[in-house]
């Protein structure tokens, strides 16, 4: 939720290389790094990947404190999917530590390492993404540089408005039931959920009205207020991601831990 | 690419079913609007007057959202669909639609891209983009640039940035849906004015819906009202109109001009009735209390001394930001205290402890009652009826852990209330389906079924018709003379004035 909402107050330009960036570029690097990661299971590969992207880092325009805020669900993640391998996982050379039926093996050890490893090399360059790019922008760049359909891209980026509304609204529920004698608990959380529901459709129904009101959604070519621009700058950065995803995948292949997940 | 000037509306027999529908939202109708002319549109809830609007901007569509369509409506002889296709096409509107909720209304994050959305979808081209939206921004006399976030705007500030969006297409015909009935007076009167300016500026006509007509009288030039499913049922000049149809206006919740309409209901309820002193005795006492909404930092309402007293009303009232609901909600045991104290006398808390905001939910409902801005916040049962009987369960349920032993809500105390409230015949509707007046009065009966005695209201009369608030205002009379105490935020001044002659107002 956290990056979510961090995505949804409009920010001031970012004046760092990648941080200004075309947020098509950006895309287009996690995308890339993530193809990458997705492939192969491997501490070294991994690894690699995510010290590039923290030396990458500096030329993002995140402050660590910043970062840290945005990224703290993904070590969330990370970590706990780690230990799960390590105690959990398939075992295989020498036993490092045995507990009962729960064992700990070189093997065990690696493949812990090398999932929260590719946990957090997939997950930072998504946190840069969102941490340094304007919704607007990025919902800019997906239909003039990308070419998505821009009545999807555009409909969504208007709901998203909405997910801070329904954040507020969500604390007034919480009084509005405590007043109606409604203790907070499991089972009123459901009936809560659906009364956040239908004011959720209800302003979402007028926020569409708004919208085709203003001839949205009619079949016929639109302009763009906002031009935007992909450059050689933004070019450079996606070059810059294919170059963190070839030499991580190289240096896995030479220490001979790089292994097609399909296979 | 000239803007061509208002156009002309006709409807021939046209009509409109919502699909899940049984009955017409309209049917029958034969109307003729000429260009520019500026028409007022009144009828009861449900006389299908949104739905007539839709249909001008051209948004109802049997092919795409469902629903029946009968006889035709159209726009300078266009099908109206099709005008706001061939709009689209051709780069400006011929209607501009502006509604009651600014909060939905708002598409973009800043306030410049928000007035080019309609430009863009228009296909504008580009270089004409950004002159159109300083245009229309200057024309409602909006103060921020371009680059500002729409994110704090306040509502009128939020309607004014719709009304550009809306006039950056140079529509010739304006359709307004109640816009200003979720703002505060001050910036009803911005929106209203601004709109004055633009209909004289622009020469386009208006189509407007609005239940509190007088501040809108200068503006109007003809009254129409649609009878509920069927065709028009008065139509001519204001003056005539509302001389002739002056009793079936106001049973329809319209504040008719002359016949005091609200003023005249306070005059009513008010002086007529002389409170008894009952006992008078404190129930809440306020000590240097400072208020704050959940997840806010500063609060905005800091040193506030009061006693809530049995028998008396109070009256928050004070500038739209100055935290007149966030003082109702610490009053009514919702939010802790930021700072100071807030002590229930033993005759209200009845052994539950001197801090109403450490009550158990189930106890607070029996000791302050309290009814929200928007009443379907509070609705949390699938018919009018089990409504009503959530609150005594609760206080039920909570006698029966301390003492174990329980006294339900008979039915009877529930059928009371049902009447008193003019709900009897909706028992066993889904509150979600009542109309605005309804909703308001069972949100009202809902807080009376557990008999608190402090009733704790927020703008309870906020976009409420002349029928609901003089009906409302009546019964909040009546509570106090059975001494209760009676909170209400509220920037409405003749409620206000009316709990002042009950007891105290406090401005923030």
């Amino acid at each position: 939720m956290t990056v979510l909402l961090t995505g949804l107050d409009q920010r001031e330009a970012s004046t760092a290389p990648i941080g200004r960036a075309n947020p098509a570029a950006k895309l287009l690097v996690a995308s890339i790094i993530s193809v990458a990661l997705i492939l192969t299971v491997d501490p070294v590969t991994a690894g690699v990947a995510l010290a590039l992207e923290l030396a990458a880092l500096p030329w993002c325009g995140l402050p660590l404190r910043k970062l840290f805020r945005t990224s703290w669900i993904i070590l969330l993640g990370a970590i706990p999917a780690g230990i799960f391998t390590l105690l959990f996982g398939v075992d295989s050379g020498s036993t490092l530590l045995g507990l009962g039926p729960v064992t700990i093996t070189e093997g065990s050890l690696e493949s812990a390492v090398a999932i929260t490893l590719r946990i957090l090399a997939i997950g930072l360059p998504g946190v840069v993404l969102l941490a340094t790019t304007d919704p607007t922008d990025l919902a800019d760049a997906l239909s003039q540089n990308l070419r998505l359909p821009h009545r999807f891209v555009l409909s969504a980026l208007a709901a998203l408005r909405l997910v801070g509304l329904l954040a507020q609204e969500w604390q007034t529920l919480s009084m509005a039931r405590r007043a109606r004698g409604l203790e907070q608990g499991v089972r009123a959380f459901g009936g809560q959920v659906f009364a956040l529901l239908v004011i959720a459709i209800r302003r979402g129904t007028v926020l569409a009205t708004t919208m085709e009101a203003r001839g949205f959604g009619v079949d016929a070519p639109r302009t763009w207020a906002r031009r935007a621009h992909f450059g050689r700058g933004d070019w450079l950065v996606v070059l810059g991601g294919v170059g963190v995803a070839a030499v991580a995948t190289t240096a896995g292949v030479l220490a001979g831990t790089w292994n097609l997940l399909l296979t | 690419m000239s803007e061509p000037g208002p156009p002309l509306v006709e409807a021939r027999g046209w009509g409109w079913r919502h699909s899940t529908r049984k009955a017409w939202a309209v049917r029958g109708l034969d109307l003729r609007i000429e260009p520019g002319e500026r028409v007022l549109l009144l009828g009861a809830s449900g006389a299908g007057k949104s739905t007539l609007l839709a249909g001008l901007a051209g948004l109802l569509d049997p092919d795409e959202s469902g629903g029946d369509e009968e006889g035709v409506l159209l726009i300078d002889g266009v099908q109206t669909r099709r005008a706001r296709q061939e709009a689209v096409r051709d780069g400006h509107a011929v209607t501009g639609l502006l509604l009651q909720d600014p909060q939905a209304q708002t598409v973009l994050a800043r306030c410049g891209d928000d007035v080019a959305f309609g430009l863009e979808n228009h296909a504008v081209p580009e270089t004409e983009i950004w002159p159109k939206v300083h245009k229309a921004l200057d024309g409602v006399g909006f103060p921020y640039p371009v680059e500002h976030s729409t994110g704090q705007l306040s509502g009128g500030e939020r309607q004014r940035l719709a009304l550009a969006g809306v006039l950056a297409l140079g529509p010739g015909l304006l359709l307004l849906d109640e816009p200003t009935a979720m703002l505060d007076p001050e910036g009803a009167d911005q929106v209203r004015q601004t709109i004055a300016t633009v209909l004289e500026m622009t020469g386009a006509g208006c189509i407007l819906i609005e239940h509190r007509v007088e501040p809108w009288l200068p503006l109007i030039d003809r009254v129409v009202v649609l009878e509920p499913g069927g065709g028009v049922y008065a139509d001519g000049p204001p003056g005539r109109v509302f001389a002739e149809q002056t009793d079936s206006l106001a049973a329809a919740g319209v504040w008719v001009p002359g016949n005091g309409g609200r003023s005249g209901a306070a005059g009513r309820v008010g002086v007529g009735k002389q409170v008894v002193a009952v006992g008078r005795s404190p129930l809440l006492t306020a000590q240097g209390l400072a208020a704050r909404r959940p997840g806010q930092e500063q609060p905005p309402v800091r040193d506030v001394d009061l006693v809530v007293r049995a028998g008396r009303a109070l009256a928050i009232t004070g500038a739209n930001g100055a935290g007149k609901s966030t003082l109702a909600l610490a009053l009514a045991g919702l939010t802790a205290p930021a700072a100071g104290k807030l002590t229930a006398s033993d005759a209200l808390a009845k052994g539950a402890g001197p801090d109403p905001h450490k009550w158990r939910a189930g106890q607070l409902v029996s000791r302050i009652g309290t009814v929200f801005q928007d009443p379907q916040h509070q609705f949390v049962a699938p018919t009018v009826e089990q409504e009503l009987a959530v609150g005594p369960e609760r206080v039920a349920s909570q006698k029966k852990r301390l003492f174990g032993k329980a006294n339900p809500a008979t039915t009877s105390q529930i059928g009371g209330l049902l009447e008193r409230l003019r709900l009897d015949h909706l028992a066993r509707a889904n509150p979600y389906t009542l109309s605005g007046g309804e909703q308001r009065r069972l949100s009202v009966a809902t807080v009376l079924a557990t008999a608190p005695d402090v009733l704790v209201l927020d703008e309870p009369t906020f976009g409420q018709d002349a029928r609901t608030w003089a009906e409302l205002a009546a019964l909040l009379v009546e509570l106090l003379g059975e001494g209760k105490a009676v909170v209400a935020a509220t920037h409405d001044a003749e409620l206000v004035e009316l709990l002042a002659a009950h007891g105290e107002v406090v401005k923030l």
